[in-house]
């Protein structure tokens, strides 16, 4: 097939709309490389097979199109629970609202002033996991991130991180089109939760970059704020060490476009890798769209992707799951299980659950199923007494409850079943 | 594997080389006759040629050239997961005949017996004749007709007489062409468009012969159906076409095989198969394909780049692919099921073994239009050696397909640490009073089976070929009787070589 030279056309009008910013030498280096792969790779483009179910036009349009604010009472995300509060607003670090940058065996330094030391650690993650993340499916708009990114956190684990550190995401412009960038290091024996939540906003592009040394630790849960309008782009590129847990857990609800993007490589033995989704689309036009890439490198490790989503007048839900093993990943576990329900006739749910394996001695498995609220279980429910209203919130929030349950904290857990639960019960939008 | 029912004429060689001849392919041999050829290459004189030898009406000749120059704006599909040279296409014959096929023989009796030898070397009885030796069975059952094609041109189909009684029709495209144009007109195309693919395309300006069956109205077709696809002559393509329309209410099995020589240099084949499937119609589809599939160095073999798709067209249609792949050096293969009438049914069973230096990207496609459409897919892929294997199918639901339901299983068993098992399915469900389930594993053969059967006495190759076959078990069932023992004593022989 011919390349459309569109994708270089739109490669090149993202280049030239974009500041690069500047800092030491080496991560100026670092973001002239990411625009010169950029131009190699050029643009995502809806024929692209890795955007098959996905139209990434929106995400590469110059500019950015408005998006309405999202008027809501909710409290924020996470308020309950005792963290390190970071706030952007429209993808700028704020720190009035922000807790002092500090905690117990962490370090953490806005992008800006990491990327502006001469010596740095950054200098060995930031951009290059994202650039080993490009195989064999190049992923431009994390290129494009890397590039031009100014604002992001740069955080150092150096041992267990007791309070989480809890980002979040204010959408206060309109026309607002933001990039943050996040590298973390997490050392040998540490751990570190990650809390991410909001809409960010109009146009939100995020990378995350976290490499994980032996018998390290990550977690991450992540809530999308559900503006109507907004568009997302994120990935999350994660390298793997000897021993070390990669969680992750991504609540989407509405917003037009959202891509997730989870790139993962486990290269140190006995490693274990979970991401995980609860998503919930309803209403026309909303789409969401969950793509997983994990690399088995290693011997013995285990990986687990498991994404639920629940579709209603006319919100489509998109997974792609890959899983990749090599041929000396021996005794490999890889499990992957992609669930659509479908609660009226106008939604979709497309999936591509892939397994690439090179490696004889392995144990993989993919499910993925498709369908609506099976009758006989509402009946009973209804039969019983139970509204029959209430008995489908029921057994979506069983259905959701299954995702979550991957959530390895109780107490976040029980507060993204929640929010579920209200917003299931708060219906239309 | 001690007692083997096999066909006739094949049985003492079939058993002798599943014994014996490890790792060898047993239909390599070469047949010696004088050939005619169509200059080297493609253009539009070489479709004019094809069509004129086969003494065709204007019309297939113009359909033929609008596909060749629609072929020649298209370029070649590279998302399989299969790598190979770059196939010269001027660098190939696209017609090849026996010289004594020069003037058609009459009947069977006037072929030449180096021809009807070589089919009766492969186990193919071009007589009219029970086809199972071994079996009690009353005279009048279990026939098959048989459709022989040796390279470009069909060299005798058997039981016509018979079939015509029973209104079935059951002959070489080539004839169907000058005998039944308007059915052919009709059809031929409406499956498989000649814009489909760019492998489609090419056979739309190139085929040279297939099958043609129409079956009528209310008809089950009284035997089992049959097309032997050879190729014997060097550096030429294959390219048959074959067209199946099942009337209304009517029912035809149909067999397909396929062998090649061995020889160095890589063969192409690229077929299309048509199947037109009316109101309440069944046709059941089976093929054992065993091209040539290279040596244990990846040198020669076939590549199989085949299109076949079945469109249910009316209510409560039903279609049925198995395959088993066992051959070819690059196979690119997804036998279709377009499930537009309501209540229509698709089913696909697929083996594909690839071992030594084979490639296999093979897998389905199963596209619900019609309201209670159902589809099963049962995919069993077995990877030893070096080889590539893939499945790669789609399941999609389309808004107005409401009540249907699909099952999709595809399983994929390694042989060794150097080969690899994908699994790329798609599926895409618009609307939601469908319901479909996708599963799919990866293993290897499990070293307490291999202890549990070594401890019985079995040798490690008895052993693999035991639990293969009990793998991919659910699809050798659905085979027809003949084909499920030919294709458990192929199991064992393509796996040949692959421990130890």
């Amino acid at each position: 097939m011919a390349v459309p030279s569109i994708k270089f056309d739109t490669a090149e009008t993202l280049i030239s709309a974009y500041k690069m910013p500047t800092g030491a030498k080496w991560s100026d280096a670092t973001r002239t490389n990411a625009i010169a792969r950029l131009r190699e790779m050029g643009a995502p483009n809806k024929r692209d097979e890795y955007w098959k179910y996905t139209d990434p036009s929106a995400l590469t349009a110059i500019p950015a199109a408005n998006a309405a604010l999202f008027e809501n009472d909710e409290t924020p995300m996470f308020d309950s629970i005792d963290r390190l509060r970071v706030v952007f607003v429209d993808g700028v670090y704020d720190p009035a609202q922000s807790d002092d940058l500090s905690g117990e065996n962490v370090v953490i330094e806005t992008l800006g002033d990491a990327l502006g030391k001469d010596i740095h650690w950054a200098k060995d993650l930031f951009g290059a996991l994202e650039a080993d993340g490009q195989n064999p499916v190049p992923r431009p708009l994390a290129t494009l991130n890397t590039a031009v990114a100014s604002e992001g956190l740069v955080i150092h684990a150096t041992g267990k991180v007791n309070r989480p550190i809890a980002i979040r995401y204010v959408h206060s412009s309109e026309s607002s089109d933001a990039m943050v960038h996040h590298v973390i290091k997490v050392e040998e024996g540490a751990d570190i939760t990650l809390l991410e939540s909001g809409p960010g906003a109009a146009r939100f592009n995020s990378v995350v970059e976290v490499d994980i040394a032996d018998n390290g630790g990550f977690h991450h849960v992540r809530t999308q704020g559900r503006d109507h309008e907004r568009k997302t782009v994120t990935h999350m590129f994660a390298r793997l060490g000897r021993e070390s847990t990669f969680k992750s857990f991504t609540m989407t609800v509405n917003g037009v476009l959202t891509r997730n993007d989870t790139v993962i490589e486990l290269t140190g033995d006995d490693a274990h890798a979970t991401v995980g989704g609860a998503s919930a689309g309803d209403g026309t036009g909303f789409h969401h769209d969950d793509t997983v890439f994990i690399t088995h490198d290693a011997v013995n490790c285990e990986s687990r992707q498991v994404f639920k989503k629940v579709l209603r007048n006319g919100a489509t839900g998109v997974f792609q799951g890959k899983i990749l093993v090599k041929p000396d990943a021996q005794k490999t576990d890889g499990y992957q299980i992609s669930q659509g329900l479908l609660l009226d006739e106008d939604s979709n749910f497309l999936a591509k659950p892939e397994l690439e394996i090179y490696a004889d001695d392995v144990a993989c498995s993919h499910g993925s199923t498709v369908g609506a609220i099976d009758d006989d279980t509402l009946f009973y429910l209804t039969s019983r007494g139970i509204p029959r209203q209430e008995a489908q919130d029921m057994l979506v929030l069983a259905f959701l409850g299954e995702a979550i349950e991957e959530i390895e904290d109780e107490a976040l857990a029980a507060d993204i079943l929640d929010r579920m639960d209200a917003w299931m019960k708060r219906r239309q939008g | 594997m001690s007692e083997v029912i096999v066909k006739e004429g094949v049985d003492e060689e079939t058993v002798e080389a599943v014994k014996s001849i490890a790792g060898k392919y047993k239909y390599g041999f070469n047949t010696d006759v004088e050939m005619e050829y169509a200059p080297l290459g493609l253009s539009e004189d070489i479709v004019r040629l094809i069509s004129e030898k086969n003494e065709e009406p204007e019309w297939m000749l113009e359909w033929r050239l609008a596909a060749y120059r629609r072929w020649l704006q298209m370029e070649e599909p590279n998302w399989a997961m299969v790598e190979y040279p770059k196939i010269d296409f001027q660098d190939q014959y696209y017609y090849a005949r026996p010289k004594s096929m020069e003037n058609k023989p009459k009947s069977l009796d006037e072929v030449d017996p180096k021809l009807l030898e070589t089919y009766a070397k492969l186990g193919i009885p071009l007589k009219e004749q029970a086809l199972l030796a071994g079996v009690e069975a009353p005279e009048e059952e279990r026939k098959v007709a048989v459709d022989a094609v040796f390279d470009s041109v069909s060299v005798g189909t058997t039981f016509q007489e018979e079939l015509k009684k029973a209104g079935v029709i059951f002959m070489p495209i080539s004839e169907a062409i000058k005998e039944h144009p308007e059915l052919v007109k009709k059809y031929l195309g409406s499956v498989v468009p000649q814009s489909d693919n760019f492998y489609a395309t090419l056979n739309s300006a190139v085929f040279s012969d297939g099958s043609f069956v129409y079956v009528p109205e209310g008809t089950k077709c009284p035997m089992e159906l049959s097309t032997y696809f050879r190729i014997n002559a060097e550096n030429t393509g294959q390219f048959e076409r074959t067209l199946i329309i099942a009337e209304k209410g009517s029912y035809v099995s149909y067999l397909e095989g396929c062998t090649a020589p061995q020889r160095d240099i890589a063969q192409l084949h690229a077929a299309v198969v048509e199947l037109v499937i009316l109101e309440d119609a069944e046709i059941k589809y089976s093929t054992v394909q065993n091209w040539y599939p290279g040596d244990e160095d990846g040198k020669g073999g076939i590549y199989n780049f085949v299109t076949k798709r079945a469109d249910c067209r009316g209510d409560r249609a039903k279609v049925m692919w198995t395959q088993v792949e066992t051959g070819s050096a690059v196979t690119w293969k997804y036998p279709s099921c377009i499930l537009r009438g309501d209540d229509s049914q698709g089913e696909f069973y697929s083996i594909a073994i690839a071992n030594h230096h084979q490639q296999a990207d093979t897998g389905t496609k199963m596209v619900h239009l019609g309201k209670n459409t159902k589809s099963r897919i049962v995919s069993k892929g077995i990877s030893a050696g070096v080889a590539q294997n893939t499945y790669r199918g789609l399941v999609s639901m389309h808004p107005k397909a409401k009540n249907s339901r699909n099952y999709t299983q595809c399983d994929s068993l390694l042989i060794g640490d150097k080969c690899g098992a994908h699994t790329v399915p798609y599926i895409e469900v618009k609307n939601n009073s469908s319901r479909v389930e996708h599963e799919a594993t990866t293993s290897k053969v499990d070293d307490d089976q291999m202890f549990y059967c070594r401890q019985r006495g079995m040798d490690e190759e008895e052993a693999v070929a035991l639990i293969v076959n009990g793998f991919a078990k659910e699809v050798l069932q659905a085979l027809p009787m003949e084909f499920a023992m030919e294709a458990q004593a192929l199991v064992a022989i393509s796996l040949e070589g692959s421990v130890g």
